[in-house]
């Protein structure tokens, strides 16, 4: 049984630029911040089932490569925020700073 | 059910449940609590995942500051995995719901997790399964603590299920726990293959990744025969397999009864069938085979888990109860051939080295421990004046090193003679071939020792250069090599030059397509592990030497190993069938 929080529901597609796709570092950082926003964050990849986006081992299984395109749903009283953040990250094309 | 194919070691057919050892030598433990723990079974799998968790942190911080945040990020990774909710609650689940034990919950979870994540075309996320052993690793370490589970205290007969096993994890396992073998790495000439024919029991070895499809307590066949290792079989397998069991018994059967016959040729040239052991209580495994002697007794077993070096007394009393059991036939006792491989604590550290199997190991450690080597030299010594002792040193390179071994012997028989304790004074002396050197300059060596005994395990490794349980160049690895004949020959045309006896004891001799080829080339006396006797036996009562002398010259003119082997298995093949897979 899912509560029904306040707030709207948020979709983007993300499209991962990243070389060697959605890595360790980049899941990392995506759950990291994840965590910090009181949504529900899930992400799709094409017609699959959605994942939970704040487990790691889920976005690690989700094996997006360059060039996937990712669905990313973010559902919550802080909605709009964490879209804009997780997104950010999703769209950052290299983790080696 | 999944088949898995790997190299066979060792023959025989074993199934049982499995034991996974992981390579820090702690099992991960089948274990189920009572229905009343769950509640504090759950909460002490919480305590350990919040330790890993500050642990990771706490490494993630210094490494950061050490090497970067590009490196700590790593540590980032395994907090954060290892407070992945649906695999938390994965972990619980099976604690709260099946009893599982929290260590066999963690593993159960990561081994299921990580097998999912290998199937994955991509490399890229294929091979982050390592990062959860990590995670799985860690979460165990806490939970085990320092205690761990030692593969020592066994407590029901099992199947052992390694990446590799190292010589003092073998050591350490009790024989009667154990059912079969099997590793992911490894060659035919590994220390689990040798161990394994130590033990008579089936062994596979270079089976590649399966341990991840693994969970303790899984049900295993073990194919010794075939090289096949099958996990959860179904009931069709299992029973095809309980009848395989039987058949390979009565072949076994059929061959103890030339235990009494002699190894005679067809045209009746008698050949010497030793038996190579490790154990004193091995000398019955050859007795039971027939066989003419004691022709590689290894000494190492002595030093290994101990925390002092052994005493005289110990060794004399290993010696003396195989020489005993073996009444007037020869036993050939090797002095110590530690370091590299098989390394013992309290010698000095050859896994130090940069190189080790090109370090200080065998012979060379020894003649840099003269107390160590004069101690062993004098419980032979002793042991002699019981039966029919000989004494050997392994892996001598060089000529020099020959007569310094001679020398320490002949000041150690002075010390007992003025002791007035006795020995004999002809004590046979010989030498190791297994270094090219020394295989070189056989004729020199051979006018200063009374026999030559060819080590091929090691004689092999060092012409091609190749570690037979590195799977990468393993297959260059291989005693069917023109290069390891062409020694071989020199070896022995040096022996028969000069008169005195020469012997094969590696691996190579117990391998039966090699053993007319090894006739042809001139050798009369083979040292087997015991298991392997009847087969050779029968090879050799099914042979005359004109027939063997003619594989050797067939073979002289193949190029390669490839053309030697398939050569030496189809000759084989038409001999004893059974033998050759």
């Amino acid at each position: 049984m899912r509560v029904a929080m306040p707030g709207n529901t948020l979709r983007r597609s993300i499209t991962i630029v990243n070389p060697q796709g959605l890595h360790m570092r980049p899941i990392t950082a995506f759950v990291e911040v994840a965590a910090k926003f009181k949504s529900r964050v899930s992400l799709c990849k094409q017609n699959e089932t959605p994942i939970d986006g704040k487990s790691p081992l889920g976005l690690l299984g989700l094996a997006a490569e360059e060039g996937a395109v990712l669905e990313l749903e973010v559902d919550g009283p802080d909605a709009e925020q964490a879209l804009c953040a997780l997104s950010e990250i999703l769209e950052k094309p290299s983790f080696d700073d | 059910m999944e088949i898995k194919r790997g190299i066979p070691v060792s023959p025989g057919v074993a199934i049982g449940p499995a034991l996974v050892v992981d390579t820090e030598g702690f099992r991960i433990p089948q274990r189920f609590i009572d229905r009343k723990q769950r509640r504090d079974e759950v909460q002490r799998l919480r305590e350990a995942i919040k330790a890993a968790v500050a642990e990771a942190r706490e490494n993630q911080e210094a490494i950061s500051a050490k090497l970067g945040k590009k490196y700590g990020d790593i540590f980032a990774a395994h907090a954060v995995f290892m407070q992945d909710q649906s695999l938390v609650g994965e972990m619980e689940a099976l604690v709260k719901e099946q009893d599982h034990a929290a260590e066999y919950a963690v593993s159960r979870v990561i081994r299921r997790n990580a097998k999912t994540l290998e199937s994955h075309n991509n490399t890229l996320f294929s091979s982050r399964a390592a990062d959860l052993f990590d995670i799985e690793k860690s979460l165990l370490r806490h939970l085990l603590g320092e205690r761990g589970e030692l593969i020592s205290h066994l407590k029901e007969p099992v199947v052992v299920l390694a990446h590799d096993l190292t010589p003092s994890e073998t050591a350490a396992l009790d024989p009667k726990m154990v059912f079969a073998f099997a590793t992911e790495s490894g060659g035919r000439a590994s220390h689990t293959a040798i161990m394994a024919g130590v033990l008579e029991i089936p062994a596979v070895v270079g089976l590649g990744r399966f341990l991840t499809d693994v969970s303790g307590g899984d049900e295993i066949i073990v194919d010794g025969n075939r090289g096949v290792l099958i996990l959860n079989p179904d009931e069709e397998t299992r029973k095809r397999y309980e009848q395989a069991r039987q058949v390979f018994g009565t072949f076994a059967t059929g061959l103890s009864e030339l235990r009494d016959k002699p190894a005679l040729t067809k045209d009746d040239v008698r050949v010497t069938l030793h038996g190579n052991i490790e154990f004193p209580q091995e000398a019955e495994h050859c007795l039971e085979r027939g066989a003419d002697g004691v022709g590689l007794y290894r000494t190492e077993f002595l030093y290994l888990n101990k925390k002092t070096d052994p005493t005289e007394e110990e060794h004399y009393e290993a010696y003396s109860t195989v020489v005993r059991a073996l009444g007037g036939k020869p036993v050939i006792i090797r002095t110590l051939d530690l370091g590299a491989d098989k390394f013992a604590t309290q010698v000095e550290k050859s896994h130090l080295e940069r190189n080790p199997f090109l370090g200080l190991r065998s012979v060379r450690l020894c003649l840099r421990n003269l107390t160590l080597f004069k101690t062993q030299m004098r419980a032979i010594l002793r042991a002699s004046s019981l039966g029919n002792v000989r004494m050997m040193f392994p892996m001598v390179s060089t000529l020099l090193e020959l007569r310094q071994c001679k020398m320490i012997l002949a000041e150690v028989k002075e010390d007992l003679e003025e002791e007035g304790i006795s020995f004999q004074r002809k004590l046979p002396i010989g030498t190791m071939i297994e270094v090219p050197s020394a295989a070189i300059m056989a004729d020199e060596l051979a006018r200063e020792v009374d026999f030559f005994s060819i080590g091929t395990n090691d004689l092999v490794q060092y012409t091609l250069a190749a570690d037979r349980t590195n799977e990468n160049v393993a297959a260059l690895y291989n005693p069917g090599d023109p290069a390891v004949l062409r020694l071989l020959r020199m070896v022995i045309d040096a022996a028969q030059k000069n008169n005195i006896e020469v012997s094969v004891c590696g691996e190579m001799s117990g391998e039966p397509i090699y053993t007319m080829l090894l006739l042809g080339l001139g050798l009369r006396q083979l040292s087997v592990t015991p298991q392997n006797i009847p087969e050779i036996k029968k090879i050799i009562r099914s042979v005359t030497i004109d027939e063997a002398k003619k594989v050797a010259q067939e073979v002289s003119r193949l190029e390669t190993a490839r053309d030697v082997n398939n050569y030496l298995r189809e000759i084989t093949r038409r001999i004893l069938p059974e033998v050759v897979s």
